[in-house]
């Protein structure tokens, strides 16, 4: 699944050739209509040769080029399945039974990985295979879960809160942990990344679905259009006095439907899908089904967990205002030695704004009175105490919420200057935090905490309001942090003070005016909302419970991953579009080729002369044969053309709908229109120079 | 182009374009219930009929008893047409003592009126009797018009609902249409038709004695009343050919001979000829009857029938310029009008713009092609121009061509010009119009259906190339809706092609002997007949002589086909759309008006059809154009 898995190209090409031979069975041939009926035309013309007189060489070749139509679109399929095969390939390894040491009233007992049954226990070591999926419930360990992510850097996992998922087949380096079973063999994470890699492609998405009903309904009009032609044609023989002199044999009539029917979207329909999620999963995403990849492409609305998705993971201080008469400097280094001692980001950045903006060195706490004071729920500050090395306090430093400061700092007989609050009111309106600082008695200033919104995230959204999509942030501060956090980030809405309830009610309301909702999530909170969105990306970091509730899996446990997903889903759709259109476009220039080709002869006044059909003949092809030849051979190798634009998708912009139509109109309408024309004149010269055709 | 050409097109398309949103609007008041100007006189009497009726009008039907409604009220119409057509010669209002129709030729008009097509294989004074002609066939014109039109509301209505599993009541979509839109419009109409002169009498048709009586030849008959025949060696007018083998010319225009045919061994091929015999004209006889009435339903919704065979070509049905031209602009209002109806059910005006100027275009398109092409020096008939055969003097060649596009674009089928006679590319561009599936405004209701599924098709295709799943008027675009969007445009192209392929095969005696014209006109004639058929527009090519029992069955089940595949198509589309959610349009759908989806629109009606009927029309008009050229006949 990931970038780490190397492939070996050669082998992927030569298994790909093999299948597209085996995929010749009619029980493959016959799930997909349009290719069914190129078959049956092979069939049909092989068995044709042997009739009397017919075995030439042209009736041969045409033989030969419909196989070869069957077999390209069958090369499409097995390259994009091959991929994911390997992938299967490489995960199944991993699925080899390891021992594990079940715990039972706490003693160890070793017993096989596989007999492992959801909610015993087990205990795994550095340098230990995790035995089976589970949650610790006990430990903290380093794992490195490369196999699955392809990330090498390990990540920690502990018990509790909500990076406590481990995944089975993965490599603990370092600690113990004590794990409990979620999913018993068979069933496990890595099962169902090999089902869903395996499995994604065998059911057909609703769009497919319904693409497939237009094709096939074409391939039987083309089909119908095609065999009233030979009563059609001999009226006007007999009208012309010219019996047999239209070119109405059974391969003719043949090519002419291969040529017309879109076998080019038809043979690449397939390989289109499977390639969506491949691209999907080269960008370590997993997803259960097609259907998940397709509704991505029709999201309206992104919901978006602020912290670490919009904004970066914590506030960070921006900046300090001085009360009236402090020095700037006196606030910084008493806001430094706050924070010496402060280990959460919010702290640090405190430390590192002083240092970088106003010089003021880190430095050790070198006093050995000197004890930090650390942050509580009730008193809401922290800092550092200095003492005289008798026991007793000389001096406190302090740096909280504006409300706790102030009280602490009245308990102490301080004076409250009304200028800082109100620069305490003015942050807070910016959405961002204020701390005070307060040296004693003497409050000395405020620091600007602001949540840094994450660098190129507003023009992402941008991009995405182009493409029509809403983001919606979901963040626990208050309203009025929330919107100024939304302003700077653009997005067009959020909902303040969330709880994980507001999630799911948020989602049912969008879905209730038929929208479709995409979020990602990662706590077991988030697991109901993640079940109820259209489009849920679990992060692989998550709980089991969110891991199970979402149609994709996000390996990297990149929350920015949506917006990708959003494009591949999109990118999936488009390529069906546009390759059906170059598939609809490409007949008006087999008509040319063809038509002139079968009734040219018709009307002509002399022996060997031509008609006026042959007026239609405006690519100028050498012979009924080399133009009829031409036609079905460019048919069958622009399949193989295209699979490289199957397998990658059409270049995706985020554009306005009506600019993206007339883009693609133009590129795969109108150039489906006219390129052929050139190829068919091609190959009819090379045809013809080769004495293959007359 | 003279200049008062120019003024009579400009004047023609303008009226039609100023009238649309004034009869628009109207007609969506009507149909939405709300009040009109007629309401005090006409609202007692619409509730008296659902009273007598027994209908409940606020009672709401799924799009499949909808659509059963629309079949059995057409097939009790149905019914009732062919009984009477099969029993005229008792029946009352029968002055000429016109015999009984043939089964089968009650069987196809009955269908044919019915359906909206009427499409006819007989000559109407000669055939049909008073009763037939008002009870028959004129209250079917009123009744399939406003059943079609019904059909259309319930599709526009469906599309506006969300998450409601019905679609209307077809009784009372038809009873509004009838009462507050169908029967006034055309009482209107009729007036200054009267005025102009078109008769409007019960009296029996008048005997006339000629000023000049004269001697005609008629074909013998025996005492049986048989025609007699005789066998005689076949005999074609062809090119003379000079001894470079090209064929002489003299001033531009090939020299003909009668050449005797032989077949390859040398026998000469007969064919049975009539034997004809001198007959003295002194007197003749001049049908009458109620044909203003009659012509301005037929004009107004898309019918089509004449009282007389050669329609709107006769003097009595089309006396005037003033009446050509009135009767020119009956043919495009309420198709026209039906599609800004359209946009205010469904409350997107902005997409029925867009789907009115597709329309318009490829409308203006088949006229101008058709107008040029007929205006071109025709070797065969030593370069005449204009080329007025199978055309009326006062009517001329662009009123004719005017006449021919507007009623094959839209789903009327009335002529005032025999389209047999067009030179190729121009006889062409009316088939055209009907192969495309007679959608440019089309018919009442039906022209807008066809185009919605050519709509969908564009959603589809170009819904897919943004990266979405297609959307519609804010509905998703689902498989349900993508098989019978293609079914909708497919059968009518199927049966188009298909029973022609059929009456080729079939043995010379039923297929071909009713061709009036050899070579590639015969099968452009065959083409043309199923085509209109299936497309249910009822104009003739005239040449082809349908009245046998293979094109009278066969024609009539097309028209069925015809006629309700596409009904239930739309009716299971809006079904099922109107069944889901309404998703408010984002930056990311596809607008559906626009000139980007404009021409997207017209690049796939235009696709389909040439991929369809491109070799067809190959092997038809087109080889024939092409032989004209080098001045060949058959």
């Amino acid at each position: 699944m990931s970038t780490k898995v190397e492939f070996n190209y050669s082998k992927l090409f030569k298994q790909a050739v093999i299948d597209s031979f085996k995929k010749l069975h009619p029980r493959d041939e016959i799930k997909n209509l349009v290719m069914f009926v190129v078959w049956l035309g092979s069939i049909w013309t092989t068995v044709f040769l042997f009739l009397p007189g017919q075995f030439n060489l042209f009736n041969v070749q045409i033989c030969f080029w419909l196989w070869f139509t069957c077999l390209f679109a069958n090369f499409a399929e097995a390259m994009a399945e091959g991929r994911g095969k390997a992938h299967a390939d490489e995960l199944r390894k991993m699925r080899t039974k390891t021992s594990a040491r079940k715990l039972v009233n706490g003693r160890e007992v070793q017993v096989n990985s596989n007999e492992l049954k959801i909610g015993e226990l087990f205990v795994c070591q550095a340098g230990e295979i995790v035995a089976a999926d589970g949650e610790i419930v006990e430990g903290i360990a380093t794992v490195d879960e490369s196999a699955i992510t392809g990330e090498s850097a390990p990540v920690i996992r502990e018990s509790g809160g909500d990076r406590s998922a481990v995944t089975g087949g993965t490599r603990v380096l370092s600690d113990r942990i004590v794990v409990r079973v979620t999913a018993e063999a068979g069933n496990s994470f890595l099962d169902r990344m090999i089902e869903m890699i395996e499995g994604a492609r065998r059911q057909k998405t609703p769009n497919e679905i319904a693409l497939n009903i237009v094709l096939v309904s074409l391939t039987a009009l083309f089909i119908v259009v095609v065999f009233v032609l030979p009563p059609y044609a001999h009226y006007n023989e007999n009208a012309a006095g010219q019996k047999g002199v239209v070119l109405t044999s059974i391969p003719v009539l043949l090519s002419l439907i291969v040529c017309l029917i879109p076998t080019t979207i038809g043979g690449l329909l397939s390989a289109i899908g499977i390639a969506g999620i491949d691209r999907l999963m080269r960008r370590n995403v997993l997803a259960t089904s097609g259907r998940a990849v397709e509704a991505a492409g029709d999201v309206d609305v992104l919901l978006l967990d602020k912290t670490g998705t919009i904004t970066l993971g914590n506030r960070q201080a921006t900046e300090f205002v001085p009360a009236p008469g402090v020095k700037l400097e006196e606030l910084a280094d008493a806001a430094q030695l706050a924070s010496l001692a402060d280990e959460t980001p919010e702290g640090r950045s405190i430390a590192v704004l002083a240092k970088e903006k106003y010089g003021l060195r880190g430095r050790e706490v070198a006093d050995p009175h000197a004890t930090p004071v650390a942050f509580t729920a009730q008193t809401r500050m922290s800092g550092m105490d200095f003492g005289d090395g008798n026991g007793k306090v000389k001096r406190r430093v302090r740096k909280g919420a504006a409300e706790s400061v102030r009280n602490w700092v009245l308990e102490q007989g301080g004076r409250i200057d009304k200028a800082v609050f109100e620069k305490v009111d003015e942050i807070s309106k910016l959405g961002g935090t204020p701390l005070v600082v307060a040296d004693g008695p003497r409050i000395l200033g405020t620091i600007y905490l602001k949540d840094i919104v994450k660098g190129g995230i507003k023009e992402r959204f941008a991009q995405l309001r182009k493409m029509g999509v809403k983001t919606v942030m979901i963040t626990g501060d208050n309203q009025l942090t929330a919107a100024a956090i939304a302003a700077e980030a653009g997005v067009d809405d959020f909902i303040a003070q969330a709880k994980p309830e507001d999630k799911l009610a948020r989602i049912r309301k969008e879905q209730e005016g038929g929208k479709l909702i995409a979020m990602i999530g990662d706590g077991t909170n988030d697991a109901p909302a993640l079940a109820q969105a259209d489009v849920g990306v679990a992060m692989n970091t998550g709980t089991q419970a969110a891991r199970e509730a979402g149609n994709m899996v996000d390996l990297d446990s990149n929350p920015t991953k949506l917006i990708e997903v959003v494009e591949i889903g999109k990118q999936l759709l488009m390529t069906r579009g546009a390759l059906t259109t170059f598939s609809i476009a490409n007949d008006v220039s087999k008509y040319f080729a063809i038509l002139p080709a079968m009734f040219g002869v018709l009307y002509a006044t002399s022996a060997g002369g031509r008609g006026p059909l042959d007026k239609l003949n405006i690519m100028y092809l050498h012979s009924p044969q080399s133009a009829i030849l031409s036609a079905v051979i460019f048919n069958a190798l622009i399949i193989v053309a295209l699979i490289p634009l199957a397998l990658r998708g059409v270049k995706y912009q985020p554009l306005g709908a009506a600019v993206i139509l007339r883009k693609n109109m133009l590129i795969y309408g109108v150039g489906g229109i006219l390129v052929p024309f050139l190829f068919i004149k091609l190959l009819d010269l090379l045809l013809v120079a080769t004495h293959l055709a007359p | 182009m003279k200049w008062n050409e120019i003024v009579q097109i400009v004047l023609f398309f303008g009226l039609g374009i100023a009238l649309t949103p004034p009869v628009g609007r109207f007609m969506a008041r009507v149909f939405k219930g709300e009040k009109t100007f007629l309401h005090p006189v006409l609202h007692p009497i619409e509730k008296i009929i659902y009273r007598l009726s027994g209908v409940d009008p606020d009672e709401e039907m799924t799009w499949l008893s909808y659509f059963w409604a629309v079949l059995l009220f057409a097939t009790v119409g149905f019914a009732a047409d062919m009984a009477i057509f099969m029993t005229q010669q008792w029946l009352p209002l029968n002055p000429q003592k016109l015999p009984n129709c043939s089964w089968h030729l009650a069987f196809m008009q009955a269908w044919s009126f019915t359906c909206n097509a009427d499409w006819q294989s007989y000559t109407g004074e000669t055939v049909m009797s008073y009763f037939s002609q008002i009870f028959a066939i004129m209250v079917h014109q009123f009744l399939s018009g406003a059943s079609g039109l019904a059909v259309l509301v319930a599709v526009a209505r469906a599309l506006k609902r969300a998450s409601i599993k019905t679609v209307g009541n077809f009784w009372t979509d038809l009873t509004r249409g009838l009462l507050y839109f169908v029967i006034p419009l055309s009482a209107l109409w009729a007036i200054p038709l009267m005025w102009q002169g078109v008769p409007q009498t019960w009296k029996p048709y008048q005997t006339a004695s000629l000023m000049e009586p004269y001697t005609t030849q008629v074909q013998k008959t025996d005492d049986k009343g048989n025609n007699v025949t005789t066998n005689i060696q076949l005999v074609v007018s062809s090119p003379k050919l000079g001894a470079d083998g090209k064929p002489e010319m003299t001033n531009g225009v090939a020299v003909m001979v009668d050449v005797p045919q032989v077949d390859a061994k040398g026998v000469p091929i007969m064919t049975n000829m009539p034997v004809m015999v001198d007959a003295k004209v002194e007197t003749q006889s001049i049908p009458v009857g109620p044909v203003a009435s009659f012509e301005s339903i037929k004009q107004l919704f898309t019918n089509g029938g004449g009282w007389y065979n050669v329609n709107s070509a006769h003097p009595f049905e089309n006396p005037t310029p003033f009446t050509n031209f009135w009767e020119m602009l009956a043919i495009i209002v309420v198709p026209m009008a039906q599609v800004y109806m359209f946009g205010l059910l469904v409350g997107n005006k902005k997409h029925a713009w867009c789907l009115f100027n597709v329309m318009l275009a490829l409308y203006a398109l088949s006229f101008v092609v058709a107008w040029y092409c007929e205006t071109r020096p025709n070797p065969v008939m030593a370069g005449a121009v204009p080329n007025m055969e199978g055309k009326e003097q006062r009517i001329g060649v662009m009123n004719s061509v005017l006449w021919a596009t507007s009623c094959t674009a839209i789903d009327n089928g009335s002529v005032n010009s025999m389209h047999d006679s067009y030179q190729p590319l121009a006889g062409m561009m009316p088939l055209w119009n009907i192969l495309i599936g007679e959608m440019l405004f089309g018919g009442i209701g039906c022209g807008m259906y066809c185009m919605l599924f050519h709509v969908l098709i564009t959603v589809f295709i170009a819904g897919l190339m943004i990266g979405r799943t297609p959307e519609y008027l804010g509905k998703k675009l689902d498989a349900w809706c993508a098989t019978w969007a293609v079914c909708g445009v497919l059968i009518p192209n199927a049966v188009a092609l298909l029973p022609t392929a059929i009456a080729l095969m079939l043995p010379a005696t039923i297929g071909l002997s009713s061709l009036g014209n050899q070579g590639p006109h015969g099968f452009t004639e065959i083409l043309y007949c199923f085509g209109e058929a299936a497309n249910n527009n009822g104009s003739a090519f005239a040449g082809l002589n349908a009245n046998t029992p293979f094109y009278n069955i066969a024609a009539g089940i097309v028209i069925w086909i015809g006629r309700f595949a596409p009904i239930i198509s739309a009716l299971a589309i809006v079904g099922r759309l109107a069944s889901k959610k309404t998703v408010e349009p984002s930056a990311g759908t596809l607008p559906t008006h626009g000139w980007t989806f404009g021409l997207t629109l017209t690049g796939v009606i235009i696709i389909v059809a040439a991929l369809t009927f491109f070799p067809a029309l190959c092997l038809g008009p087109i080889v024939e154009h092409g032989l004209m050229t080098a001045a060949r006949t058959f």
